[in-house]
């Protein structure tokens, strides 16, 4: 039947017949003390992603090693990685990009380590709630009202910000966060500032109390390896740059001109 | 043993409209979010082309219901399509409010494109990202509600379920291994569809059809299974989704020749811009049905993976790609390494939806009391024998209202749970913990099982069926289960254990190939993505119906019927370019 050339299983691409040696960080809390590496031999096709080399593993070779993945489309967010001490999606790194190897994968830099590939991020978590990513408005308007306009410039003036599909690239990537965990960190104060230039908005003073502090953006040097690893180009150390010149002006005519704070 | 008023399993898009929902309209009700990903991760992230609600001036329920129904074969409910299309602007307004970034035009208002199957443009749209951002929206406001706890990467193993009543779930804490009973007063599922049954998917490696298999084995009937949406145009090998924005736009299907062959398979005739109801704004099941009798034909193009048909967007130019369909330049870029400003871009049809799942009444109810489901995970039915491209991101949310407030009137009128509960939790506990205790031994490989199910599913319940294909694929499915009783799992690790639950995981989607192929066998005859080779026509007199999969422990499911509501719209023929 026709249909049967429809086959597409990851696994039955074409082999190039070279071999790439994975060298993985493992640890298991319940069976070791301590991190170990453990190397495993992974066939080249072209057409592999890392990802695709780790479920090779997964599937035939060890079906111990732990690691998140989801989409492999790059938009879940789930599959970001250290690749050769660069912060990656696996998704959307090719195997073929980094031959012949060794190639080096380790869980994502600055976040404890749950086992193997898997980070806590507990932590990404909590930060992401404290700065009320949600429209905070004085008044609704009823839905029966409609919609609130806004014209494409104004969309343009936080889009960028919205597309973050909070992959932790920029938290281990930032020097900042590795040094001092309190830091909101780069998606999240990019986050805040989605809704706080979202002309639909009106929560930007309440945002304030959490972001314009020493744990907020003033600790971030701009280093700006943020944005350099960013998989979906949020910029984040821009959301970071505005959000201080904002903050700074703020700060001025609040001290210039008393009586038109808020 | 943990518990709430009400549980949602899955933190999908669905589940966080439903959780939404309970915490607006009962904010006394404690309502808890199990998910076995963090919710951002849920696959409603991966829907590119946009939603649809009536909203031009022009345009009317009326239409809106009609392109469903048709589009559908005449399978879907017309009551639950008439609340549907009623309820679905005010929920994408609602989503507005909420701050899903809409794509807008120059006045501020809402901008909509055309889709396939639309007699008018209706679909709501945040660039090619409108999954990403209707979820993330979701998932963001969510969290300002105090009542909506949340159990990220707690995986469910069992429905439980006492006195005729659903009381809750066992589930893993994947972080500790720990596995839990959580009782509740109602349980809500939506985990979304089973597209891994098959090989060839776009959809995540997540969507194993759990909750399909969870109230399988519960014993709710899975409804109208054997309707499995190939949407036309993913990329061949990873299949990434390209979304049919691409052709909505005025993207073109070319064959070897360069020709635009949907022109041969009754679907209009080709203009140059993109006319509605024709050509390349056909119905998915009709588009992905042509490319096979092309490749019949020898028109089609031979890759490494297959296969394949052009996707021309070039003409757009770059302007409007990069504006509209960024997402689409960017995948194409990244993982084809194809520019499709200057390329065409290769596609083949691709497993993307399922029409069917958990049998539920118009407001999500299951027949199981205290059980609900709704998104994909459920079959109202409005969707019927073929789903029209950008219903579901809307089915979503308006389901997962209704079933939110379904349920939360149901838990309202609830006491807590029995004592037997516990005790069914306590077994079910003990289960798992074996399985634990079975790690590192021997046996098949996982993989082995996965791989015969992708060859059975693919050869049996592809695009055409028929018969004797069928019957040979249920029979290795019906060897699979039995096989995956003695697989080896290496991992006795408690701490993150994935491998457990991918066997977790397999054994679902055994249950729910199970289901779709005796659906697909007992239905003879060809309706909307439903095609049989040997019953080629469409038959009102006996399958103007629902099939309901009963599960039978041990043995094939017992399929029975329940007839279409049918409100305004008498079955006719599927019309369309003429």
């Amino acid at each position: 039947m026709a249909v049967e050339s429809l086959a597409g299983n990851v696994s039955e691409t074409p082999a190039t017949g070279q071999t790439v040696t994975l060298e993985v960080f493992r640890y298991r809390p319940e069976e070791e003390t301590e991190p170990v590496y453990q190397a495993y031999e992974v066939p080249v096709h072209k057409d592999w992603v890392v990802l695709d080399a780790l479920n090779h593993i997964k599937d035939h070779l060890d079906g111990t090693l732990s690691y998140r993945w989801s989409c492999r489309m790059g938009v879940c967010g789930s599959c970001g990685m250290m690749v050769n001490g660069d912060a990656r999606l696996t998704c959307a790194t090719f195997v073929e990009s980094l031959l012949p190897g060794p190639i080096r994968v380790e869980p994502l830099e600055n976040f404890p380590v749950v086992r193997d590939l898997v980070i806590e991020m507990t932590d990404f978590m909590e930060k992401l709630e404290s700065v009320k990513p949600w429209i905070i408005r004085d008044e609704e308007k009823p839905l029966e009202d409609g919609e609130y306009l806004q014209t494409p410039a104004q969309l343009a003036d936080f889009e960028q910000f919205s597309m973050c599909i909070n992959c932790l690239l920029c938290y281990a990537a930032c020097p900042v966060y590795g040094l001092e965990p309190g830091f909101t960190g780069p998606a999240v104060i990019a986050l805040a500032q989605r809704y706080n230039l979202d002309s639909r908005d009106q929560g930007a003073g309440e945002r304030n109390a959490v972001l314009d502090t020493d744990e907020g953006i003033w600790q971030c040097t701009l280093v700006g390896e943020c944005s350099e690893v960013c998989p979906k180009d949020v910029d984040p150390a821009a959301a970071i740059q505005r959000y201080k010149v904002s903050s700074t002006l703020q700060w001025y005519r609040n001290l210039l001109m008393p009586w038109s704070s808020k | 043993m943990l518990s709430h008023d009400i549980l949602i399993v899955g933190g999908g898009g669905a589940g966080l409209r439903a959780a939404i929902a309970v915490a607006e309209t009962h904010p006394a009700l404690n309502v808890a979010v199990v998910s076995k990903v963090y919710p951002m991760r849920s696959h409603t992230v991966s829907a590119e082309g946009g939603a649809a609600a009536v909203i031009s001036p022009d345009d009317s329920l009326d239409d809106h219901a009609y392109d469903t129904i048709s589009g559908g074969d005449w399978l879907p409910d017309q009551d639950a399509v008439e609340a549907f299309v009623k309820e679905a602007p005010r929920e994408l307004l609602q989503m507005e409010h909420w701050g899903c970034p809409w794509s807008r035009q120059p006045d501020g208002s809402v901008a909509v494109r055309p889709f396939g199957g639309m007699k008018i443009e209706r679909t709501w749209y945040a660039s090619d990202k409108t999954g990403f951002h209707m979820l993330h929206t979701l998932f963001q406001t969510s969290l300002k509600y105090d009542p909506i706890q949340r159990y990220d990467e707690w995986f469910v193993t069992k429905l439980l379920v006492d006195d005729g009543r659903c009381q809750g779930v066992v589930a893993i804490d994947l972080a500790t291994g720990r596995v839990q009973g959580i009782g509740a007063k109602a349980v809500i599922v939506c985990t979304g569809g089973c597209g891994k049954v098959f090989p060839f998917t776009t959809n995540a490696n997540i969507k194993n059809g759990d909750g399909m298999a969870l109230a399988y084995r519960a014993g709710v009937p899975l409804k109208d299974m054997e309707f499995v949406q190939y949407h036309p145009t993913g990329l061949p090998f990873t299949g990434i989704l390209i979304t049919e924005a691409t052709r909505s736009e005025g993207g073109h299907l070319l064959n070897k020749d360069g020709y635009r062959y949907l022109q041969d398979y009754d679907l209009g005739t080709p203009e140059p811009r993109p006319v509605l109801r024709s050509m390349e704004l056909g119905p998915r099941d009709r588009l992905s049905q042509a490319f096979v009798k092309e490749q019949e034909k020898g028109r089609t193009l031979q890759g490494p993976y297959g296969d394949y048909v052009n996707l021309d967007i070039r003409h757009l130019g770059e302007k409007i790609i990069n504006s509209k369909l960024p997402f689409v330049r960017e995948l194409c870029l990244k993982y084809e390494n194809i520019d499709p400003v200057k390329e065409l871009i290769p596609v083949r049809p691709v497993v993307h939806y399922m029409m069917g799942g958990i049998h539920t009444d118009i407001m999500g109810a299951t027949p199981l009391a205290g059980l609900f489901a709704a998104g994909e995970a459920a079959c109202v039915s409005i969707n019927g024998a073929n789903r029209l491209g950008s219903n579901s991101l809307t089915e979503l949310l308006v389901f997962g209202a209704r079933v939110g407030k379904a349920a939360a009137e149901y838990a309202a009128r609830q006491k807590g749970n029995g004592t037997a509960v516990a005790a069914q939790a306590a077994e079910e506990v003990e289960r798992i913990e074996r399985q634990y205790r079975s790690g590192g031994g021997k046996g098949e490989r996982m993989a082995e099982i996965r791989r015969g199910m992708h060859t059975a599913m693919e050869s049996g319940a592809g695009i055409y069926r028929s018969h004797a294909a069928l019957q040979k694929s249920a029979q290795e499915i019906s060897n699979l289960q039995n096989r995956i009783q003695g697989i080896r799992l290496d991992d006795s690790s408690r701490t993150f254990n994935t491998e457990l639950v991918a066997a977790i995981e397999l054994s679902y989607m055994l249950d729910v190939a199970e289901a779709i192929l005796a659906s697909a066998s007992q239905r003879t005859e060809s309706r909307g993505s439903h095609q049989r080779t040997d019953y080629p026509d469409r038959d009102d007199d006996d399958f103007l119906a629902h099939s309901l999969a009963v599960r039978q422990p041990g043995a094939a499911p017992a399929i029975e019927y329940q007839p279409v509501t049918i409100t305004r719209w008498p079955p006719g023929e599927r019309v369309y370019g003429r």
